[in-house]
């Protein structure tokens, strides 16, 4: 069942195209990761989920609900962390964190007070006095601390330390396996990696690439590493080889998925004494797709 | 010892003076300016003995008292007695907040945020940056006192002799060199920069409301308030220079009580320790009406108090009025035209309410914007990702700025006529001062629609309702003085008001204006409801 579907959306500022006809769709009790370099419409992307920001034209639902029209009834059911999070300074942290809960109309006292505990808050502190790590817990627990069905975290850990990236990826664990769904844009791929069922890839406005990591690994290469008795010839005139490089452990290289039949009997022909392969890590094929 | 502690202070005296090169003269140059030109403008409107006996005889009430000090010399009230009288203690409070800022600035300010961290990590003294901000401000102030000084004294004035301008201008340095020392202390007492101004201000508040209520009952009240202490220096009268000296000698006391502070304590460290706020919120903060209330609490009570301070200063000299306005032309050209059949008093009073309802319409338009602020800093995706809709979120802060306005009139009022029936001998009934005033709410809601407007559809335009509202100011306040045609202020819904009780009661006039005000809210929120936020 989808809980969240974008149609062809798209978005313009004046005559700047923001998003250009983006299409995505997030399954029940899916960790969705949303990826893509700064400016890409990641955040304009949510704003328009959150019914902030108007659509130009195409559609956003979730629930099956207008995301413009009926912004108040889908968010009683949805939680949200800001990518930058900016906090009323002279209210302290505990007060923030209950009337956010408040206005999405749940309140869970004993889950709030585990929350600021696990991520060690100090919840009577004025937020001006907040690092940007402390204001991105604020925000976090008072989103984790409602009872929602969707989640939409906006780079929810741009300013933790690793200890508290950790707790954060527990939390979204533990929300996943009470079925809950959550869109999670992110350029920290390897939170993606480890967090997300399936992953879109969003650059200039436009999704560049979607699927599961599976099927996008599928679509890219492979990386391997490959030692020979007899130095290899003309290795770069192979069709599908990339990004060679020698190292230490012989030669290292990209290979197109579907020339690896190929390539590999290429290079037997020079007496293999090692052969590694392993797939493309998120971080490699970002790279690969915004060079 | 002490040279090693103060090691290399005077590098960072030339620091400080280039880092405010800027703002320490405009400081200077601002409150000696307004001193210098003022002297000679009370000179002006006041030519003769006899008006400035009148003006005399008007300030010299318990209220005025409280508010400006003890009148000296009122029987002989000369253009210099009349500066000391009604200049000398705002001055010095604009002093002191020069001082407060200058030394939290460079003291807390620059802690608080690790810069002192910074120049700590060199060979500095542990002293040196409290010695150099202390040594900047004494230096700034006494350079304040000797511009003053000098300058009043170069105006020419009969009555202001050059023992008197060197005294005023004294007074101020001392009160300023005084709230230097206290605010050194607060800095070291606080941890917060936020803090160390609070603290000092409130020192500075009870240091003026202890002299308050001194002057007007206990003389050894106001002796113990350093403001109360340079006022009986009765400068351009009798001249007592001891006070002074005496504020003088408590400043370096305190400095004394600062400099063993900053020895004793770790850098960062503060000997009041912040309050713990609430860890949860109350139970009455769940909505936006509710959070705006929150976020505008501080603002709505300093607010009310001006307010009504402002109306009981109008009221206190409505005593005294009838003679005041008999000998002054320029102020009788100010009043309406058709107010045959009306004492002065009440065709002032019409005046007065249009231009306390100008004043009142300022927090209620600061309210509404202050929604505008929290989009601008990203603050409103928190609340309309909630489920809040956009119109319950800006008609919570339309309510309370609808509420503020209503408040404001009513309490300008109440001190209004509070004061006024002590002082009157035939006061002005309450029931006709409220009626005079709330008959100015549809143009304050009109200006309120507006804004709504700007909000809902050009929120890059809000600017705009301020420009409107100072043009407001000038067109109905100054604009019979300097004979500008009836329909300039027509072009504000505060022309449009029927001046009561000299005019009539106009229900159609008022009713549109209304009906104006809400439908300019009704498009405002229909654009607001259409427009992407942020």
């Amino acid at each position: 069942m989808s809980v969240l579907k974008i149609t062809n959306l798209t978005k313009k500022f004046g005559k700047f195209t923001a998003l250009n006809r983006i299409n995505f769709e997030m399954q029940k009790g899916e960790v969705y990761g949303f990826i893509g370099p700064n400016g890409a419409g990641k955040t304009t992307t949510i704003r328009v989920l959150l019914g902030i920001l108007k659509a130009t034209e195409g559609e956003a639902s979730i629930f099956g609900m207008d995301a413009w029209r009926d912004a108040v009834e889908i968010h009683k059911r949805i939680a949200y962390v800001p990518g930058d999070v900016n906090l009323w300074g002279n209210l302290t942290g505990g007060e923030v964190i209950d009337l956010l809960v408040r206005l999405r109309g749940s309140n869970n006292k004993s889950r709030r007070e585990q929350l600021i505990e696990k991520f060690d808050l100090d919840p009577s502190k004025k937020c001006r006095t907040y690092s940007k790590g402390n204001r991105q817990k604020v925000a976090l627990i008072s989103a984790l601390a409602s009872d929602a069905d969707v989640y939409i975290l906006d780079e929810p850990t741009s300013g933790l330390d690793p200890l508290m990236e950790k707790v954060f990826q527990e939390c979204v664990f533990e929300l996943k396996s009470r079925g809950k769904s959550i869109l999670l844009s992110s350029h920290i791929l390897s939170e993606v990696e480890k967090l997300c069922d399936k992953v879109s890839i969003i650059r200039q406005g436009k999704i560049i690439e979607s699927g599961t990591l599976s099927e996008l690994r599928h679509l890219t290469r492979t990386n391997v590493i490959v030692e020979t008795k007899k130095p290899i010839e003309a290795l770069d005139t192979v069709k599908g080889v990339h990004s060679l490089n020698r190292c230490n452990q012989g030669i290292s290289m990209q290979v197109d998925t579907e020339e690896l039949g190929n390539v590999i009997k290429y290079i037997s022909e020079f007496d293999i004494v090692k052969l590694e392969s392993f797939p493309l890590t998120l971080e490699e094929l970002f790279i690969r797709h915004y060079k | 010892m002490i040279g090693q502690l103060n090691k290399n202070s005077k590098k960072l005296i030339r620091f400080i003076l280039r880092r405010d090169r800027v703002r320490i003269p405009i400081w200077i140059l601002a409150i000696s300016l307004i001193t210098i030109i003022i002297a000679p403008a009370f000179a002006e409107m006041f030519p003769t003995q006899q008006e400035r006996m009148l003006m005399a005889q008007t300030m010299s009430n318990p209220a005025m008292i409280a508010m400006v000090g003890p009148g000296y010399g009122l029987d002989n009230y000369t253009v210099g007695a009349m500066m000391a009288h009604e200049m000398l203690l705002f001055t010095a409070l604009a002093v002191a907040i020069m001082s407060i800022f200058l030394v939290v600035r460079h003291t807390r300010g620059d802690e608080e945020r690790g810069r002192l961290e910074l120049i700590r990590s060199l060979p500095v003294g542990r002293l040196s940056n409290l010695s150099a901000t202390v040594t900047v401000s004494v230096v700034v102030n006494i350079i304040l006192s000797l511009i003053i000084g000098f300058g009043l004294y170069a105006l020419g004035i009969e009555s202001m002799g050059l023992n008197g301008s060197l005294l005023y201008g004294a007074a101020l340095g001392s009160v300023g060199i005084l709230f230097t020392a206290v605010t050194a202390v607060f800095s070291q007492l606080s941890q917060s920069s936020r803090g160390a101004i609070g603290y000092s201000f409130a020192f500075l508040g009870i240091c003026y409301l202890v002299r308050a209520v001194g002057d007007v009952g206990n003389e050894i009240l106001s002796l113990i308030s350093p403001l109360g202490l340079v006022l009986r220096s009765e400068v351009y009268v009798n001249n007592i220079w001891w006070p002074v000296f005496v504020v003088l000698g408590e400043a370096v006391a305190i400095i004394l009580v600062a400099y063993y502070l900053n020895f004793k304590r770790d850098l960062q460290a503060g000997l009041i320790q912040p309050r713990p706020g609430r860890k949860d919120a109350s139970p009455f903060l769940r909505s936006p009406f509710s959070l705006a209330l929150r976020l505008m609490r501080s603002a709505i009570i300093a607010w009310s108090v001006g307010m009504l301070v402002l109306g009981m200063s109008y009221g206190s000299v409505l005593g005294d009025l009838e003679a005041f306005f008999e000998s002054n032309e320029l102020i009788k050209s100010m009043l309406p035209s058709s107010g045959q059949g009306f004492t002065l008093t009440e065709q002032f009073l019409t005046l007065l309410m249009s231009i306390i309802s100008i004043f009142g319409t300022v927090p209620a338009l600061q309210i509404l914007l202050k929604l505008k602020g929290e989009e601008k800093r990203d603050r409103c995706e928190h609340l309309l990702a909630g489920a809040v809709s956009r119109t319950r979120l800006l008609a919570g802060f339309l309510v309370i700025s609808i509420a503020v306005s209503i408040i404001m009139q009513f309490l300008t009022v109440l001190g209004l006529w509070a004061a006024g029936s002590i002082v009157m001998e035939q006061p002005i009934s309450f029931s006709r001062m409220i009626s005079a005033a709330f008959v100015y709410m549809p143009a304050m809601w009109t200006m309120i629609g507006l804004t709504v407007l700007l909000i809902g559809f050009y929120p890059k335009a809000t600017g705009f309702v301020w420009l409107y509202l100072i043009f407001a100011f000038f067109v109905v306040y100054l604009g019979r003085a300097l004979q500008l045609p009836e329909w300039t202020a027509e072009l504000t819904p505060f022309g449009h008001i029927p001046q009561i009780p000299v005019d009539d009661m106009n229900f159609v006039t008022v009713s549109v204006l209304t009906v104006i005000a809400a439908v300019l809210s009704v498009f405002g929120f229909a654009g607001y409801n259409r427009r992407d936020i942020g």
